[in-house]
């Protein structure tokens, strides 16, 4: 009997898995992120006016600049399993560092530069006590998430500093010459880059997803998880910190309450774009299609007149959607496999039968 | 993990008083408790108007009282071991639905409003409970998505428009401020609300359950236990408490914008976990929710009166809340620890 399974049942296996190249690339999840996005574009070309003027792009790109930035290192945080909600705190206190040390006199690069430094050492912060405390993620940057917005608002008060270098406040608002796209694509297209290689080219890359999938299987396979970790959350804070700065420039304005609530667009971006919740799982091209997801399909429902509150119950159904129908096919999945070796067992049980007649 | 619900195993000859002193001092929610006793003695310290003046001694009571409503509901859904997000949205949905009900239905009896309120809570809840159970996703997610939802449902429904103290019953109102012996209305609620959930938690079969789902899922299923069942009534649980807080919320304060309990759900999740419920599941009280709410929002009137900006309030509460996880932590390794050494002995 148990002869006769090991003859056939591995080979099938291995055939119901293998899929060819195009369907592998075509139907996953991230193309059916893009794919919508596509729809959504040409929808709104089609329906939308308006929605082609090249300040309809300037202004979606601008005001999504920041989400796009900070989904990079949120994608890789999630996919070793962790979770970082303080990362639109680190923006507020960043922004508020930028403006003071602004007002107390300090050059602009220098004043931003140690925002960013600050955003840094507020991930450390969140990395060790995640990493050499052994605290869970989720707990902690709630912590933090509180931490640092009270200091931020605690620093400034209800105050507002809004006065900027304007060459520095032009930058951020400025255009690709030429082009209605806006500069900070520039620093986000390199930073996109680097993540991408980072994450689906390198030897690092490949043990965040192994340590999605399997803490203690990474450890035992020689991943120090600990010191990754740390860097993911080190990497985070460094992101929102510059995202904060941008943030200042382009509103011309620090105040401890800035971006308030944006860790939950940026999480429910990248769930959205196909980075499973439970960890090794998601692409960054997903995740990028996500953000323009969210940011598109506002931006063409307020041009067409939908109210603002409309656009957040179609971001929410969205969110549930994507991540019910990953469980639903995951489910149909199972179930497909599982019929499929319920009829395998029924023949190997025919054919031990056909054999055996005297039995 | 330090449970605090079960005694220690008392010690041969030690009298039932002994014991209770025991489980006092060593229970988790002690140290928050003094933590609270202390904030409220230095601030009536620095002005005795905290506490001595009639309305400081209200507000006292009165502030943390729906926040501990809605904690309490948290407390239940943390220990099996998910999270609810969308609390915050649902006591903003079902202020308005109150307000609304007064202005649609003149004279609608001030029971079916509360009871109107809790069913539209309940509903809410259970919607957020059937999604986190059929579709195996993490509650934080499917839950961050009905914050969204039911946020946008909210701000819809009330557009500019808002509810005015002018437009509820001036006995509905009363509730928010009369007094009962000294202790305001809404206190009495949220303290009734509140030793029901904890007799629930502690003696009753389904709340034992809950911790037994909440610290080992896979174990709990496999011993037989309705886990999906319980889990979806918990998410009806802390629907329901944030409906009534919300129609509590109207009654307290009187106007409602679409704004209302926005943020609330932070809060309640930093109480719960300053009150010692893990977010890791499984351990924890709702006594200890209520005292975490409580601290909460006596620091933020606190600060002012010791000469602190009541701008750092939410500094404070993130100390608070990362202090309480890493106090949990702290405490579990001693006793993992303890237990290996009570083995290695028992050889």
């Amino acid at each position: 009997m148990t002869a006769i399974a090991t003859e056939t049942v591995p080979v099938r296996l291995y055939q119901a898995h293998s899929r060819p190249l195009w369907r592998r690339i075509l139907i996953t999840r991230e193309s059916a992120i893009i794919a919508l996005l596509a729809i959504v574009i040409v929808v709104a070309l089609i329906a939308v006016p308006n929605f082609d003027s090249p300040l309809t792009v300037t202004y979606l790109l601008r005001d999504i600049a920041p989400i796009l930035l900070i989904a990079l290192p949120m994608t890789l945080i999630i996919i070793t399993e962790e979770i970082d909600l303080s990362v639109a705190s680190i923006v507020g206190l960043s922004s508020v560092i930028t403006g003071i040390l602004t007002q107390a006199g300090l050059p602009f690069p220098l004043a931003a530069l140690l925002a960013i430094l600050v955003g840094t050492v507020a991930g450390a912060f969140n990395g060790f006590l995640v990493t050499v405390v052994g605290l869970p993620s989720l707990a902690v940057t709630i912590g933090t998430l509180a931490l640092f917005r009270g200091i931020a608002v605690g620093l400034l008060g209800t105050t507002a500093i809004t006065d900027f270098p304007e060459e520095w406040t032009d930058l951020a608002k400025a255009n690709i010459p030429g082009t209605p796209i806006p500069m900070i694509i520039v620093p986000f297209v390199v930073l996109a880059i680097v993540f991408a290689i980072l994450l689906h080219f390198t030897p690092f890359g490949r043990s965040l997803y192994a340590i999605g999938l399997n803490k203690e299987a990474a450890h035992f396979s020689g991943i120090d998880v600990g010191r990754t970790k740390f860097v993911m959350f080190v990497m985070s804070g460094a992101v929102s910190g510059f995202a904060g700065v941008y943030f200042t420039l382009l509103y011309s304005n620090a105040r401890g309450d800035n971006a308030m609530g944006m860790e939950l667009q940026v999480i429910a971006a990248v769930l959205l774009g196909g980075v499973s919740i439970f960890g090794g799982r998601g692409a960054l091209h997903g995740v990028i299609a996500g953000v323009l997801l969210i940011g598109t399909l506002g931006s063409a429902l307020r041009l067409a007149g939908v109210t603002s509150d409309i656009i957040n119950v179609i971001t929410g159904v969205l969110l549930i959607l994507s991540v019910v129908s990953a469980s639903l096919l995951a489910w149909l999945h199972t179930r497909q496999t599982a019929a499929i070796g319920k009829r395998r067992g029924k023949r190997v049980a025919e054919r031990a039968a056909a054999g055996n007649p005297t039995r | 993990m330090s449970t605090t619900v079960t005694a220690p195993p008392a010690k041969p000859g030690s009298s039932a008083a002994a014991r209770i002193v025991r489980s006092v001092a060593t229970a988790r929610e002690t140290g928050i408790a003094i933590a609270l006793v202390l904030v409220v003695v230095a601030a009536t310290a620095a002005n005795p108007n905290f506490l001595f003046s009639n309305d400081g001694f209200r507000d006292l009571l009165l502030t943390p009282s729906l926040l501990l409503l809605v904690a309490v509901g948290q407390a239940f859904v943390i220990i099996t071991r998910n999270v609810d997000l969308s609390v915050g949205s649902i006591v903003g949905l079902t202020a308005y639905l109150t307000g609304r009900l007064f202005i649609d239905f003149e004279g609608v009896p001030v029971i079916v409003v509360f009871l109107g309120g809790i069913l539209l809570g309940g509903l809410l809840g259970a919607i957020n409970g059937l999604l986190v159970a059929w579709a195996k996703v993490p509650a934080l997610v499917i839950t961050l998505g009905t914050l969204y939802i039911y946020r946008g449902i909210n701000v819809a429904w009330t557009g500019s428009d808002r509810i005015n103290a002018s437009d509820l019953p001036r006995d509905f109102r009363g509730l928010g401020t009369d007094q009962l012996l000294g202790i305001p209305v809404l206190t009495i609620i949220a303290v009734v609300v509140l030793i029901a959930a904890a007799w629930y938690l502690r003696n009753i079969r389904g709340g034992r359950e809950f911790y037994a789902i909440g610290s080992d899922p896979a174990a709990a299923h496999l011993y037989g236990l309705k886990v999906n069942q319980r889990i979806i009534t918990a998410f009806i649980l802390s629907g329901a408490l944030s409906g009534l807080a919300g129609v509590l919320y109207a009654a307290r304060y009187g106007t409602v914008s679409s704004a209302a309990g926005t943020g609330w759900e932070l809060q309640a999740i930093g109480a719960a976990v300053i009150g010692g419920v893990a977010i890791s599941g499984g351990v924890g009280t709702v006594w200890g929710a209520a005292i975490g709410a409580f601290l909460l929002l006596t620091i933020n009137r606190a600060l002012p009166i010791l000469g602190i900006d009541d701008f750092w309030q939410r500094a404070v509460v993130g100390i608070l809340i990362l202090g309480s996880i890493v106090l949990d932590r702290v405490l579990a390794v001693r006793q993992h620890k303890r237990l290996i050494a009570q083995r290695e002995v028992g050889r």
